[in-house]
């Protein structure tokens, strides 16, 4: 039964097999065949003419991050939806109504963050 | 045989990749390790029967948590040449962490193998022929309603608790009111005026 299911994800092990091999296999055919000349010059950061001022990993907005929690919460509703739409006809109104007020909840939290303005990009 | 070589390959590509989250140097290079421990894990999900668990290792932690822990290595202090220090200051709690942790590890390992009945299972018969998403429908929304809904309210905590923590309106910038824009009629910013000649036009803003 087990090796019956495994064998439907024969493909995308091949896949994987193959796109890890050509990943790999690109890298070593450019150590082996590209000419490399490196000297200090060539190797150093060139910002417009200048030596760079600081570095490349720079702080910046909060904001960014909260953009990236929201996703996370809305890709987590949508994980939710998943086994919810595959066994709607068999869990009853019960299963119906439970994701629904687990969607209102979460459109209360939506319209807050949209009537605060987080969505806003300023 | 093949599927136990296969099981070998990704446990020891994911054993691996956990070492060098901890040892790598260099922050971005460890959340690129974590991101490949995920995917071995989820692939590891996978073959033993979990595939939603494991779908879902792939869609929440890849695609969305390992870009939060890049933010977070991000806002980091640039300075990475003492990230050893202090090492030897948190050895000991550090290994008492993980001798607990161990120790969990070898009470699981230890009941399952020895002693099955210890950890009393859930009473819900397993069916074969249902696919996994189907068996964890059927239960989530019905069975466990309660812990449903109460996932349903930690995600809206945690969504108001992000705006309030991180999001302060500026009042320093002009914003786009979109009402107002679009509800201007042509009479608001334009007239017709026909002045004398040698006087000029009052211009009432």
């Amino acid at each position: 039964m087990l090796l019956e299911y495994l064998q439907n994800y024969l493909s995308i092990l091949i896949f994987l097999v193959i796109a890890i091999g050509l990943g790999f296999a690109f890298i070593i055919v450019n150590f082996i065949c590209a000419p490399s000349h490196p000297d200090s010059e060539k190797l150093s950061p060139y910002e417009c003419g200048f030596e760079p001022f600081s570095d490349s990993r720079m702080k910046f907005d909060v904001r960014f991050y909260l953009v990236a929690i929201l996703f996370i919460i809305f890709d987590l509703e949508v994980a939710f939806l998943f086994p919810w739409a595959v066994t709607l006809s068999k869990i009853g109104a019960l299963g119906f109504w439970s994701m629904m007020i687990f969607l209102s909840v979460l459109t209360v939290g939506f319209i807050y963050e949209w009537k605060s303005g987080a969505l806003d990009w300023e | 045989m093949v599927h136990a070589l296969i099981f070998y390959v990704f446990s020891a590509i994911a054993i691996l990749s956990a070492i060098m989250v901890i040892s790598s140097k260099n922050t971005v290079h460890s959340v690129f390790f974590l991101i490949l421990a995920f995917i071995s894990v989820a692939s590891l999900f996978i073959m033993i029967g979990a595939e939603f668990i494991g779908m879902i290792l792939l869609i929440v932690y890849v695609g969305a948590v390992a870009v939060l822990f890049l933010f977070v290595v991000m806002m980091l202090e640039g300075n990475f040449k003492n990230v050893k220090h202090g090492f030897l200051q948190y050895l000991p709690f550090g290994a008492f962490i993980g001798a607990v942790v161990l120790f969990e590890i070898v009470i699981i390992i230890g009941a399952w193998k020895y002693k099955p009945n210890l950890i009393r299972v859930s009473s819900i018969p397993y069916n074969v022929s249902t696919t996994n998403t189907q068996s964890l429908g059927k239960l989530i929304y019905t069975d466990y309603i309660l812990a449903f809904q109460l996932s349903g309210l930690i995600l809206l905590v945690a969504m108001i608790g992000a705006i309030l923590l991180t999001f302060n309106k500026r009042s320093d910038l002009k914003r786009q009111d979109i009402a107002t824009q679009s509800s201007r009629e042509r009479n608001d910013s334009i007239y017709l005026t026909d002045p004398e000649s040698g006087k000029g036009v009052k211009v009432n803003d």
